[in-house]
């Protein structure tokens, strides 16, 4: 029946209306609970998310190797040409030629932080780093090489 | 017995006594225009600062807490930069309809002070037709925003202008009913005549649900007229990035931003008028004592009060509910909120004539 839809109609919508003016009205009486950070005051005791994605960086061990075998999937899969893989190869103790990367190329202005590039790594050589405090006097500060100087990859890795 | 009526009558006393009547009554004029002026900048800056705090505790923020005490004054900042900012007419823009359309918002604002009584006995202009007046002058509001959004010569600018058209002219229609559901039961269109009606009670209580269902209307088509949250597609960040002020900056922005608050501190006061008694106490029915201990509350502070109330409800409104599409908001006016007004008002008239109010 058309008249009993519309009564219910008009029942529904202002029911769940007051639902939601309830919710806010709740917290608007309870002020206590403030979800959002008063970030440079608290810049020690700063929580930030897991989820949360700063910068692009290679962990390193302490033997300071990395996992990065050099297959410039990071690059592939990069939207915006953030990664540059640069390759060269190493002479395994076997004497046979293995590909084997020289400069992971990150230019941090570039970056969208859009995670893509991890998700490609095979390997997980890189990660989602929690540093977001990246102001720089200069621009040329942003492409950063990812490898350590004198790194090499780990044992075991492929 | 402080009260704002003595201090309105010193003053003319005052006045007439030291110049001639001429004289005389252009200066109260002119005191008139500028505590109307004032009262603007008063409410633009308190408006904004409650808006802002209000939508943050709501949301668990902490809202503007770094200028001033509690940030009290961030909206005084705001105002600065804005006076200082430059006021830019784009190159294609319609140069003189540009300009004026934030000055014509600012008007109708101020025109709609004069029926509105703020206190007893203190009340600008109290004409015999002062509801048709204040629905009358309201709907002037959509000439300034339809100017502004063609004059902009902007597609963001004209798609605002153009919702808001059809929006503030469907919602003055059942505004409009809600009221006249009030008028029916006090047979005055007088401002004065329908506070005075309320003496005993307010309306909102001696109506039965009629009046309930008529002021909930009435909250809802003014929410829509002023073109505020859930209703505000006239502006709709998220899709036409400001809708009719895109174009707009420095204190022409300003105005149409004051304008905006304005706009809503006179609906509330009109709501709180019509429903909620505007001055007038909260008085039951004949409890001589309770009455009387209500009455050494000033009035100021009972319109005020009442007002804010009806603020602080349509501010609730915008941080609570989702914004409409423009179908959906034709759809709410023309398939609900008019019919039920419409017999909402039939209702109303058969509880007037069989006097089944209290």
């Amino acid at each position: 029946m058309f008249l009993k839809d519309y009564i219910k109609d008009v029942y529904n919508a202002v029911k769940s209306l007051l639902v939601g003016m309830r919710r806010t009205g709740y917290y608007f009486t309870h002020h206590q609970e403030i979800i959002t950070q008063q970030y440079p005051d608290n810049r020690s005791t700063l929580h930030l998310p897991e989820r949360f994605k700063g910068e692009v960086v290679m962990p390193h061990d302490e033997r300071n190797e990395h996992r990065c075998t050099g297959c410039t999937a990071c690059e592939l899969a990069c939207p915006n040409g953030t990664i540059k893989v640069i390759t060269k190869f190493d002479i395994t103790p076997e004497g046979k030629k293995k590909k084997a990367v020289d400069k992971l190329v990150y230019h941090l202005e570039l970056c969208t932080m859009c995670n893509l590039c991890v998700e490609a790594c095979p390997s997980d050589a890189i990660k989602m780093a929690q540093t977001f405090e990246h102001s720089v006097y200069d621009r040329s500060q942003f492409t950063k090489i990812l490898n350590n100087p004198g790194s090499k990859i780990m044992e075991g890795v492929e | 017995m402080w009260s704002l009526s003595k201090i309105a009558n010193t003053i003319h006393e005052w006045l007439r006594t030291t110049f001639n009547s001429t004289l005389a009554t252009i200066l109260e004029m002119v005191l008139a225009g500028v505590a109307v002026i004032s009262l603007f900048a008063i409410l633009g800056l308190v408006l904004v600062i409650m808006e802002r705090k209000v939508s943050a505790w709501m949301q668990i923020r902490l809202g503007p807490n770094r200028v001033g005490p509690k940030g009290m004054l961030q909206s005084l900042a705001d105002t600065v930069k804005l006076l200082v900012k430059e006021g830019l007419t784009p190159n294609g823009a319609d140069k003189f309809l540009f300009n004026l359309a934030p000055f014509i918002a600012m008007m109708v604002a101020m025109l709609l002070m004069a029926p509105i009584a703020f206190a007893k006995d203190f009340q600008l202009w109290d004409l015999n037709i002062g509801v048709l007046y204040i629905s009358a002058v309201s709907s002037i509001m959509v000439i300034s925003i339809l100017m502004a959004g063609w004059s902009s010569n902007n597609k963001y600018s004209l798609m605002g202008a153009m919702r808001s058209g059809a929006q503030i002219v469907s919602y003055e229609l059942s505004a409009g009913l809600s009221i006249l559901s009030i008028v029916v039961l006090t047979g005055s269109l007088q401002v004065s005549e329908i506070i005075q009606s309320q003496s005993n009670g307010w309306w909102i209580f001696k109506g039965h649900i009629p009046a309930i269902i008529s002021f909930v209307i009435f909250m809802i088509a003014v929410t829509a007229e002023t073109n505020r949250a859930p209703f505000d597609l006239a502006e709709a960040e998220s899709e036409l990035t400001a809708g009719f002020h895109t174009e707009y900056s420095g204190m022409k922005f300003a105005l149409f931003f004051l304008a905006e608050y304005v706009n809503v501190f006179i609906v509330c006061a009109i709501g709180a008028t019509v429903f909620l008694g505007g001055w007038m106490p909260f008085h039951i029915g004949s409890w001589e004592g309770f009455n009387h201990l209500m009455d050494f509350i000033p009035s100021s502070i009972w319109f005020f009060g009442k007002t804010f109330f009806l603020i602080f409800l349509i501010m609730w409104f915008r941080w609570s509910f989702p914004r409409l599409r423009i179908d959906q908001l034709l759809n709410l006016e023309w398939k609900y909120l008019l019919p039920i007004s419409m017999v909402n008002l039939l209702l109303m008239t058969a509880i007037a004539i069989l006097g089944w109010y209290f």
